[in-house]
């Protein structure tokens, strides 16, 4: 009896390679940094979040493992395939959602869905069967003979998606695909991706600025600071990486931000001391107990307090904690 | 190559698609011409008088030719704008990171371009035609004229797509179409007999591939054409097309390496 490979031996031998692979990339655009020795691996069949704020260098590394640019150093494989040497091969196993949509506006959804079928060489019958299947999917199929133009920002964003898995790809690239989304549309999109890697057994990198989004969609992620991963493991297990609570006091004067971190610091027990703005923050090993010592010792240095809470480790403390700023300022410190 | 060919057809048929989508961009790039041919057929027909100024028949005649290849020029101008927009729609990101073959990136727009003149140099030869133009090169000398209009506009095009490759913004498009298409006219036979022009333009026109394409067809729409004049300036058209052409392959390597 003759054996053929069958199901069990293709699924072993794509678990031994990872879906996608970055060791050491860098890239600079003149005086900018993007990307700093970058590395990643992406277990087949998950979904690896790719997490930090804009101009961290997320969508250089989508940049570069979608073969739409070059790393200055460094090497990647994308469904174990050399992404320098093999572009083409590369460009034929990824589907990419890129954040500036994609979508020809002129043109039907179901003329888009069928032009990236085209090119990537599907005919006839099974271009016309996907492409209903898909507009199905995403409850498209009343809209799809109307110009894109027409669509909202959920359907557009939908359409895109569809796009990026018209050919069945072994991997899929979502750059930020829930900015600019209402909530609904984005918890839509949210259900949407854990499909697609349960059923579907896809592999899916997804980068975003959204703490949130991570945390509900990753079965891995890496936070991404200036061009660099500072931190990477499951959303628990970096979660667990920080012992005890955060106390997090929003001060009501932001004149008084230094004379803040210099008390907390006279705090028994309190450690990882950030202050900015109007924000200062504390770890301490259990925060109710701790929180008595925290205010008397800001009143003691003269500080307004306007409130104060304690927190379970989330992963704005994670971020805090391995970029040394906090998420939303170094969000808005990139935007601006 | 059978793939490169279906590529370049798939985004041929979508630019096609979008220009019949949108008629109003068919008709506002047809009625420019219609003008010209009109208006300034009737302004300046007393010109064939003046001496020196060689035609047989009436100004409208001498014109016709010279509007498809004015036309030609003016829309083809505008072609890097296709670039720019599917640039800022991530159009071109999408088509990237897919693999579609980079040449038919390149040769779908020109191809594009090369049915849209055809469909405007018909309806110009019509409209001359009923407003009383005549073309004893009769059916051989529409068709060559039309591919001097091609070669003409694919040269353009390439120029204005390599702009776009390497500058990225709307305003380098608009300013190749706004400020480069009226004196490459004007330099050129297109609308007035070079021989009754300065001698500095008598000069520049015969460097000028506008005056090639616009003296070819002018030729070949006569009685008895002589075929010589013809070909060695639709022999330069081509030449220019395809230099340029490469120039904008190179456009595009360049754009693709400073991603």
């Amino acid at each position: 009896m003759s054996v053929q490979p069958g199901p069990a031996t293709a699924l072993s031998m794509s678990s031994a390679t990872p879906a996608i692979e970055a060791v050491e990339l860098s890239k600079r655009y003149g005086e900018v940094q993007a990307l700093d020795g970058l590395s990643i691996a992406v277990a087949p069949g998950t979904v690896f979040g790719l997490l930090g704020p804009n101009g961290a260098g997320k969508s250089t590394a989508v940049k570069i493992l979608t073969t739409l640019a070059r790393p200055d150093s460094g090497s990647a494989t994308v469904a174990g395939i050399d992404v320098l040497r093999r572009p083409d091969a590369v460009r034929r196993a990824i589907g990419v959602v890129t954040q500036r949509s994609g979508v020809d506006p002129v043109a039907t959804g179901r003329e888009n869905l069928q032009l990236i079928g085209r090119i990537h060489g599907m005919r006839g019958g099974e271009i016309k069967a996907r492409t209903a299947e898909l507009l199905d999917r995403f409850e498209l199929t009343e809209h799809a003979d109307r110009p894109a133009r027409t669509y909202s920002g959920g359907m557009q964003r939908k359409l895109d998606v569809a796009m990026g898995l018209i050919h069945r790809p072994q991997v899929l690239f979502l750059d930020e695909p829930t900015t600019g989304l209402d909530p609904e549309a984005r918890s839509q999109m949210w259900q949407e991706i854990s499909r697609l890697t349960g059923a579907e057994g896809l592999s899916i990198l997804l980068t975003t600025h959204y703490l949130e989004e991570a945390d509900q969609l990753a079965a891995e992620l890496a936070i991404v600071d200036r061009g660099r991963i500072v931190a990477a493991g499951t959303p628990e297990q970096l979660k667990a990486g920080l012992r005890g609570d955060a106390i997090v006091v929003e001060l009501a004067d932001e004149v008084a931000t230094a004379k803040a971190a210099t008390a907390l610091r006279a705090v028994p027990g309190a450690r990882e001391i950030t202050a900015d703005g109007h924000t200062a923050r504390a770890r301490v090993d259990a925060g109710a107990s701790a929180l008595p010592a925290v205010l008397a010792g800001l009143e003691q240095a003269g500080v307004l307090v306007a409130s104060a809470t304690v927190a379970r480790p989330s992963l704005d403390d994670v971020y805090l904690r391995h970029a040394g700023r906090a998420f939303a300022a170094a969000h808005e410190q990139e935007v601006a | 190559m059978t793939t490169m060919v279906s590529h370049s057809g798939y985004l041929t048929v979508r630019a096609v698609r979008a220009l019949v989508r949108q008629p109003v961009f068919l008709i506002i790039t047809l009625m420019q011409p219609i003008i010209w041919l009109l208006l300034f057929g009737q302004l300046f027909s007393k010109v064939v008088e003046i001496p020196g100024f060689e035609s047989t028949g009436s100004y409208l005649d001498y014109l016709t030719p010279g509007v498809v290849v004015m036309t030609a020029l003016f829309s083809s101008g505008w072609s890097g704008m296709g670039f720019i927009l599917d640039m800022e729609r991530g159009v071109m990101d999408r088509l990237l990171s897919s693999p579609v073959r980079r040449g038919a990136m390149i040769s779908g727009p020109l191809a594009y371009q090369a049915v849209t003149t055809v469909i405007q140099s018909v309806v110009i030869f019509v409209v001359g035609w009923l407003a009383g133009a005549r073309f004893p090169g009769g059916l051989v000398g529409i068709v060559v004229t039309i591919v001097a209009a091609i070669l003409l506009a694919s040269a353009l095009a390439s120029f204005s797509n390599a702009l776009a490759l390497l500058l990225r913004s709307q305003e380098s498009v608009i300013g190749v179409a706004q400020l480069l298409v009226l004196p490459l006219v004007f330099l050129s036979s297109a609308v007035m007999d070079i021989r009754v022009a300065p001698e500095w333009i008598q000069t520049v026109s015969t460097y000028n591939p506008v005056d090639w394409a616009a003296t070819a067809s002018r030729i070949v729409l006569s009685a008895d054409p002589d075929w010589y004049e013809v070909l060695w300036r639709l022999g330069g058209l081509l030449a220019v097309a395809v230099v340029v052409g490469w120039l904008a392959t190179r456009a595009f390597r360049t754009y693709q390496r400073a991603a």
